[in-house]
């Protein structure tokens, strides 16, 4: 069992039907993450990266191709996935622990509601929003909001969770502020992760694989395994291995946006 | 907060009313062409009783044709705003018959339903307030981000949890909007039909025997009645928004 992948993407191919005709976004993908790994997919903006996470949660089904989760092929959406988005989506009308609460209200447990409270309270806590539960979302800052969606997408102990570019609208500073709350989360909560993300830095320093789309139809075009276990400081981006990596992927990126030729060498930056 | 919320309306209200005194007396009009405040105390005074029973009239019927029209609407909204087909089956249907003036549509209705005057004083407050609510309801469902639905979508939520637990609140705020607009509409349909049809009843019915007598100052008075009753329904509302869709305020 645990030699299997936890999340399996096999030849996985998509196409959309739009205005202007079918548009292909998926061809032939196969992307699969070990348990308790954490995969960050990068690639040029609108290769599909978002498809992509709304397959692995069930919540579309791809034309060809199968995904697995845990052994079992996805046919429809499931209680054992967490996701996070780029917009936090808090529902304003709730205060922040009501909206952590949210996924334990429609998945059904066996805990009670006081417990349920408890949990909640502290995974806030484990993100540093000790002191916000009774606030309207409204009333935190960009980075709090993403916090709580974290906490939001965790509440119910799912072993996947799916991440669509959650840190992409921060500012810089709370970008980093998030990625080292993340090494800690996972320690805590473990999970196999999926990250989609524009951010190089970030696929490095979060993920323990990185594996870059080509441009549309997108299929996995380079793998890079990152060769650091667990939390890291913010000071191994700025190490020889890191930058090394950076260069492999940057360049691989410029190869999926059709700007360097496919098999040129690497230049360092 | 006393002053702002009451203090200041209250003190608007007697300066309007201040003003509207001294022009009629300024400009020497008889009541026939304008009266004053001052004529319509005694008027409300001689037929206190009348403008009690026939307010009364007036409101339940506003209120259940409102009613009707929240119920109707938000139905109409919900079938619109989810299913795209709908949208675009119905919403020509709707404008046209939004388009057709209401006051055309009484005296058929009269027709139609001779002597159930309740019932068509009622349905024609309901034809000419459901519009708003309808299409608030519609835009607002039909332009929830797909994030909304996917936080809960993702766990396997059905269509209707998702629909009680985000898509129905996020849609009040524009719900109560409408329903600011609908009020005041409802008003208007009641008063039509209420000086059509010869039943008299309500504050409409007031108004007409108010113009058959040439009694100016007893017309004055029933539109200010109106309008008070359409402050009083109106504020209503605004308490019903303050409690279910208080969120949506910022200060």
């Amino acid at each position: 069992m645990s030699d299997a992948p936890l999340i399996d993407i096999k030849n996985v191919t998509h196409t959309f039907q739009t205005k202007s005709g079918p548009l292909q976004v998926l061809d032939d993908l196969n992307i699969s993450v070990r348990e308790g790994g954490f995969c960050a997919v990068v690639g040029p903006s609108g290769c599909g990266k978002s498809t992509l996470t709304r397959l692995v949660a069930g919540l579309l089904k791809p034309d060809e191709g199968e995904v697995w989760l845990h052994g079992e092929r996805v046919k429809s959406p499931r209680s054992t996935v967490g996701m996070a988005f780029q917009n936090p989506v808090l529902l304003e009308w709730r205060t922040i622990l009501q909206n952590v609460m949210l996924p334990m209200e429609i998945v059904p447990t066996k805990t009670t509601k006081k417990q349920q409270e408890e949990r909640a309270r502290y995974l806030l806590a484990l993100v540093g929003l000790e002191g916000f539960e009774d606030k309207r979302p409204s009333e935190l800052s960009g980075g709090m909001r993403q916090r709580a969606s974290l906490c939001r997408s965790l509440v119910h102990q799912p072993d996947v969770l799916i991440l669509d570019e959650p840190f992409g609208a921060l500012d810089a500073f709370t970008r980093e502020d998030l990625w080292q709350t993340m090494h800690k989360v996972k320690e805590k909560e473990p999970f196999t992760g999926l990250l989609i993300t524009h951010d190089l830095r970030e696929s490095i320093f979060l993920a323990d694989q990185v594996v870059v789309l080509s441009g549309r139809p997108a299929r996995a075009q380079y793998v890079l395994d990152v060769p650091m276990d667990g939390p890291r400081d913010l000071e191994h981006l700025y190490t020889h291995e890191a930058a090394e990596m950076l260069t492999i992927l940057r360049h691989q990126i410029e190869i999926a946006q059709g700007r360097a030729p496919v098999g040129s060498p690497a230049e360092p930056a | 907060m006393f002053v702002h919320k009451v203090v200041v309306p209250v003190a608007a209200m007697v300066i309007f009313l201040l003003f509207w005194e001294a022009l009629v007396w300024a400009m020497g009009w008889p009541n026939y062409k304008m009266a004053s405040p001052s004529d319509l105390w005694p008027a409300y005074v001689k037929y206190a009783d009348l403008f009690v029973i026939n307010s009364w009239q007036t409101l339940w019927r506003t209120v259940a044709g409102l009613g009707l029209a929240i119920i109707f609407g938000t139905l109409l909204g919900m079938v619109m705003g989810f299913s795209r087909i709908m949208r675009e089956a119905l919403y020509p249907l709707l404008v046209g018959f939004n388009a057709v003036p209401k006051a055309t549509v009484v005296p058929i209705v009269a027709l139609m339903f001779v002597g159930a005057h309740d019932f068509n004083t009622v349905l024609i407050a309901f034809m000419i307030s459901f519009f708003p609510i309808a299409v608030s309801v519609s835009i607002g469902l039909s332009t929830l981000e797909p994030e909304y639905r996917d936080i809960l979508a993702a766990l396997g939520a059905s269509k209707v949890t998702i629909f009680w637990k985000i898509a129905l609140p996020k849609t009040l705020p524009e719900f109560f909007g409408a329903l600011k607009v609908s009020v005041t509409l409802a008003f208007i349909g009641t008063n039509l039909m209420e000086i059509v049809s010869p039943h008299g009843r309500g504050l409409g019915a007031l108004f007409d025997s108010g113009k058959t007598n040439s009694d100016y100052p007893l017309m004055f008075a029933v539109l200010i009645a109106l309008a008070a009753l359409g402050i009083l329904l109106y504020y209503v509302v605004i308490a019903l928004e303050k409690a279910l869709a208080g969120w949506a305020v910022r200060d």
